[in-house]
């Protein structure tokens, strides 16, 4: 095989749903006289930053072999923390620093007992996923955080390269992790426990380490991701993040990485991330009703994994 | 018998109510080839996972060269230049042979993988013992059996260790290559490497080892010579052994 067409072999799903996406946008820019401007793809990016980097790090988390059911709900409990620090006089760097600290503890925690209990990870993380919900309704008593200092507001609407700065704090995230998940050890060993943790315990290297590491990385993206969210609405709430992890999921699947973990693919997950915000988009500006959103999403999601399975036993046969 | 490398002492292990190994008792000479034999679920792999650090005896002593500990970990296993090619073999099957082969210990530039000069380096290492992989690019989950045992042997010999354990290392490999494989253990011998071997075929084990135990319901029973038994006798002693333990 040339290494050509190994390239495109190996990179078939997120090709595929690139190819989707300049169909799309060539339909919608025929039927719409407004679409196809640049204007509006900076809307999407910027509709969809804090989507992309809690897909990033839930892809991570699904190429270790495990899925985090709690990512909304760190989202929210670490942006309260912001919140409430900032209403009691704190700085907002503080704050900030605070609510990524806050979002890579609880992430934290969440590999430390799934690494101890050995417990699947769905379970674990359904439980913190309340546990966590709970802790911001308890905190708040339900009523949202507002009036935030505009030094934080800031951070959802300030201009970096006219965009809002979520697009390049998301950027930046990818570009972070490509060194990692693909060029250095931390990405060998977070697939390898996707793959077969017992091979990469029996090589010497310590699983733990790289089980918490990624959980609290999701943690900490959620984090970033709730600061975003809750700048831009100056407000934070309980709810907010609500399923969110779910559209994550969904991106990531959709991105071409496989749920049982193993391997990842960020290329994959960023543009299935854009994917679904242009359908949001698409969508809108064509006055499709809201109610069709999910079940075209869904019934996409549906096709992307089926078009994948077909292909992975297509190789097992052929 | 030459100088003592490994020692192994009444090493027990229990799981659950099967008692895996019950005293197991052995002694490895530098620079020999010692095979261990036994029946299925005779407690072989379990010693053989034990002596890895993979898993903490119940009771019993390991010695290793002066080193002499109740239990291993991995860790201290590989330090003591203990390494193992697992019966399951331990390979991640979303990985390609590259990365199966340095799993744990990547060649780096800096922070990074230098992915060019582990391909070479296992490209060589693979031609050293006669192992074909067409591609060593793609994931080995659809390598066949012998190439995966291949692939584990070639990581196992990658990291510097002079102690080698292998849990039925041509089990899955054609004629061919395990002739090429057991050349290959015989000459890692002839260059000062001890290697303690697992197989069921009686035969292969005469071919090669130097000292041959006899694993049987967790107790080893017998250690003799090569030269000093043969296969119809050792085969007897198994079976009589097992008359025994029948009656009992
Ligand atoms: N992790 C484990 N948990 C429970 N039982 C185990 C475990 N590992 C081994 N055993 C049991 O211990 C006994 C010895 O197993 P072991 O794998 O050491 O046998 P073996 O001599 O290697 O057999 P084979 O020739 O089939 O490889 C078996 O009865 C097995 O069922
Ligand atoms: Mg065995």
């Amino acid at each position: 095989m040339s290494p050509l067409r190994k390239w495109c072999a190996r990179r078939s799903v997120p090709l595929l749903l690139l190819a989707v996406c300049l169909g799309l946008m060539a339909f919608l820019s025929v039927r719409t006289q407004s679409f196809f401007s640049l204007k509006n793809v900076v809307n999407i990016l910027e509709a969809n930053s804090y989507r992309l980097i809690l897909a990033c790090g839930m892809m991570c988390v699904i190429a270790s072999g495990a899925i985090d059911l709690s990512a909304g709900s760190i989202l929210s409990f670490s942006a309260i923390g912001a919140a409430m620090a900032m209403r009691a006089g704190a700085p907002v760097w503080l704050a900030i620093l605070l609510a990524l600290a806050l979002g890579t503890a609880m992430g934290a925690v969440n590999g430390l007992i799934i690494h101890l209990t050995r417990i699947n990870a769905l379970i674990i993380t359904l439980g913190t996923s309340f546990l966590y919900r709970g802790m911001s309704l308890i905190a708040t008593r339900g009523i949202p955080i507002t009036k935030l200092p505009q030094g934080f507001r800031d951070f959802g609407f300030g201009d970096v390269f006219g965009m809002e700065s979520g697009v390049t704090m998301s950027f930046l995230v990818v570009l972070v992790l490509i060194p990692f998940f693909y060029h250095m050890r931390w990405g060998a060993y977070v697939t390898a426990l996707g793959g077969n943790p017992e091979a990469l315990k029996r090589s010497g290297v310590s699983t733990g380490r790289y089980r918490i590491s990624v959980f609290a990385l999701m943690g900490a993206l959620a984090a970033l991701a709730g600061i975003i969210i809750t700048a831009r609405l100056n407000s934070a709430e309980a709810n907010a993040g609500l399923d969110m992890e779910m559209d994550a999921i969904c991106a990531v699947i959709m991105g071409g990485t496989a749920l049982r973990g193993g391997s990842g693919s960020l290329l994959g997950t960023v543009i299935a991330v854009f994917l679904l915000g242009l359908i949001r988009n698409g969508l809108t500006i064509l006055s499709v009703s809201s109610y069709y959103q999910q079940f075209i999403t869904g019934a996409l999601l549906l096709c992307a994994v089926a078009a994948a399975e077909l292909r992975e036993r297509g190789r097992r046969t052929g | 018998m030459g100088e003592t490398i490994l020692s192994v002492k009444g090493i027990a292990k229990r799981f659950g109510h099967i008692q895996a190994l019950r005293d197991a008792t052995l002694e490895v000479a530098r620079g020999s080839i010692t095979a261990l034999v036994g029946d299925n679920g005779s407690g072989k792999s379990t010693l053989i996972q034990i002596l890895s650090g993979n898993l903490l005896p119940d009771r019993g002593e390991i010695q290793v060269g002066e080193a002499c500990c109740h239990g291993l970990t991995i860790r201290r296993a590989m330090a003591l230049g203990i390494r193992t090619v697992y019966q399951d073999l331990a390979l991640d099957d979303c990985k390609t042979s590259v990365e199966n082969i340095f799993l744990g210990s990547e060649l780096t530039r800096g922070p990074f993988l230098d992915r060019r000069a582990m391909a070479r380096e296992a490209r060589r290492l693979l031609e050293e013992i006669h192992v074909e992989i067409p591609d060593l690019t793609e994931p080995v989950g659809r390598l066949s059996g012998g190439q995966r045992q291949g692939l584990a042997i070639a990581r196992a010999l990658r990291r510097p260790g002079e102690l080698l354990l292998l849990d039925e290392p041509t089990a899955a490999m054609g004629i061919q290559e395990s002739h090429s494989t057991l050349r290959l253990l015989a000459g890692l011998r002839d260059r000062g490497m001890t290697l303690l071997i697992i197989s069921h075929n009686l035969h292969q084990v005469f071919a090669l080892a130097d000292y041959i135990y006899v694993l049987r319901a967790g107790r080893v029973l017998t250690g003799t010579a090569t030269g000093d038994t043969t296969v119809d006798a050792l085969q007897e002693q198994i079976l009589r052994r097992e008359r025994e333990e029948d009656r009992l």
